[in-house]
């Protein structure tokens, strides 16, 4: 009995640690998502009863990857007998099992890890599918899970997942990472992706399980590939995230940057953000997050708001608006130059690009301009 | 001359029809794809696979963008096609990102059936 707890208590570390690995082998393996779906949980069912026999191998991931693929060719042959048209599909899974021991090692496997991550962030998925499928399949969320932090019901984040797998499946969007002059446009897809979740979880108060997810797969990201990109994405999310205490008063109400009790900000994410920062600005070519993750790192770097070196924050804002010229990094920009050079030249900078229209609806910078005139008639 | 005929139709109205209108209507299909042949006036026919397997991309500035589904613009009209031979959408896509018309319009790419027939 006691043999069989502590057994049960490895399978369920391994599970834990484990199970997206595997199951990212298999989808290579077997070519379908449901079908690697099931030949994973095939697989830790037999190692349950299997290991408290014989004990548990040597290497229990590759003992379980290989479990699950003859798991699945039983499972094709035994539905082949109802469907002929699955005959074909177990002749070739089966020729395939004998022929790629090789395909099993170390390198391969970090590969799939991160082909999972391209095939579920593969742009011609819809923005929302590629989200759902990706906390789904990549971080092991229950569909359950994704639609209590989407705020979503279970069965419409599932018809979604599903209508992406046949999408993957009748369109053939292969399982691979892109090559070398694909990447930066895909990585960007993959990105934009562990963004969403981010924001989501952070604006949304039950949002912590979007926020850890988020830098889990940042993290995932910048362990198989250290793009600069990459590396300022983390960056940026272990920065703002780690103001998160200090975000809300006791009451729920929000704090802004300038009034937060900087005691409360998490110390080891603002160093760590920090080091990733100073690697992602190593890059010839800066990119949008990194920059972002700049300028969120002068705020850490601040013991107070008065000490904030907002020259510098001002440049990096000049820095970020050619790589993305819209009006609402120039309006975060005026409001830098409203603390660098006095809220009179702040405003006018602001009311310039009210003037010009495009964010006439957009309440924040209305209230950032009536917290100039505000600080104006202080002087 | 060369006519290219685009075959439309709704989901709805496909699914009101009856099993035995339905298999009528592919006997008679098929008798007149084998006659259109025979006069040699069949030049290619494909089904293709539904719309939500439908992937649309556009180059603007150098920069590819794909996108899920069928997003032609109201004012872009059907302008001609490409039968291509692809590996996998990765693919395809490669190939179409190069097609030089591309970065004046778009470009829908849709998977075709492996049978003319349901």
């Amino acid at each position: 009995m006691r043999r069989e707890n502590f057994l049960s208590g490895v399978v369920d570390d391994l599970y834990r640690a484990e199970s997206r690995r595997v199951f990212a082998t298999l989808v290579r393996l077997l070519g379908d998502f449901d079908l690697a779906e099931e030949a994973m949980h095939d697989a830790f069912a037999a190692a349950l009863e299997q290991w408290s026999r014989d004990g548990v191998p040597a290497n229990p991931r590759a003992w379980l990857i290989s479990t699950g693929r003859f798991k699945a060719i039983d499972r094709i042959r035994r539905r082949a007998r109802f469907d002929a048209t699955l005959v074909e599909l177990a002749e070739l899974l089966d020729a395939r099992a004998s022929e790629t021991a090789e395909s099993q090692d170390d390198a391969h496997l970090e590969d799939d890890r991160l082909r999972l991550i391209f095939t579920c962030c593969h742009p011609a998925l819809a923005p929302d599918a590629q989200v759902a499928l990706t906390l789904r399949e990549v971080c092991g969320l229950t569909t359950e899970d994704i639609a209590r932090a989407f705020l979503a019901t279970a069965p419409t984040i599932a018809q979604r997942i599903v209508r992406a797998k046949a999408k993957i499946r009748d369109a053939r969007i292969p399982y691979q990472v892109p090559s070398r002059d694909e990447l930066p446009e895909r990585l960007d897809a993959v990105l934009a992706v562990v963004y969403l979740v981010f924001n989501e979880g952070y604006s949304t108060s039950s949002g912590e399980t979007l926020t850890r997810e988020a830098i889990r797969l940042g993290r995932l990201l910048t362990e198989l590939l250290p793009e600069p990109e990459a590396l300022g994405l983390l960056a940026l999310m272990l920065l703002q995230e780690s103001r998160r205490a200090a975000r809300t008063s006791a009451g729920g109400e929000p704090v802004s940057l300038d009034e937060q009790d900087r005691s409360l900000w998490n110390r080891e994410w603002i160093a760590e953000g920090l080091a990733l920062v100073e690697r992602a600005l190593q890059s010839p070519r800066l990119g949008a997050y990194s920059v972002q993750a700049a300028i969120a790192a002068v705020h850490a770097e601040a013991l107070t708001a008065a000490a904030t070196d907002w020259a510098q924050i001002v440049g990096l804002y000049d820095v970020l608006l050619r790589i993305r010229p819209t009006p609402v990094i120039e309006l975060n920009r005026a409001a830098a130059i409203a603390m660098r050079d006095g809220p009179a030249t702040g405003l006018a900078l602001i009311d310039a690009i009210l003037a010009r229209g495009e964010l006439a609806d957009y309440a924040p910078a209305h209230a950032a301009r009536a917290e100039l005139q505000r600080r104006i008639r202080e002087l | 001359m060369k006519y290219l005929c685009l075959i439309y139709h709704a989901q709805s109205m496909l699914d009101a029809i009856s099993p035995a209108e339905f298999s009528t209507m592919q006997e008679g299909l098929r008798a007149f794809l084998e006659e259109l042949q025979e006069k040699g006036q069949l030049v290619d026919v494909n089904r293709l696979k539904p719309v939500r397997t439908a992937t649309t991309v556009r180059v603007r500035e150098g920069k590819l963008s794909t996108t899920d589904g069928p997003f032609a613009e109201t004012k872009e009209q059907l302008l001609g096609y490409l039968l291509i031979e692809a590996s996998d959408l990765n693919e395809a896509i490669r190939i179409i990102a190069r097609f030089p018309p591309i970065r004046f319009g778009s470009v829908e790419i849709r998977p075709i059936e492996d049978s003319l027939y349901v």
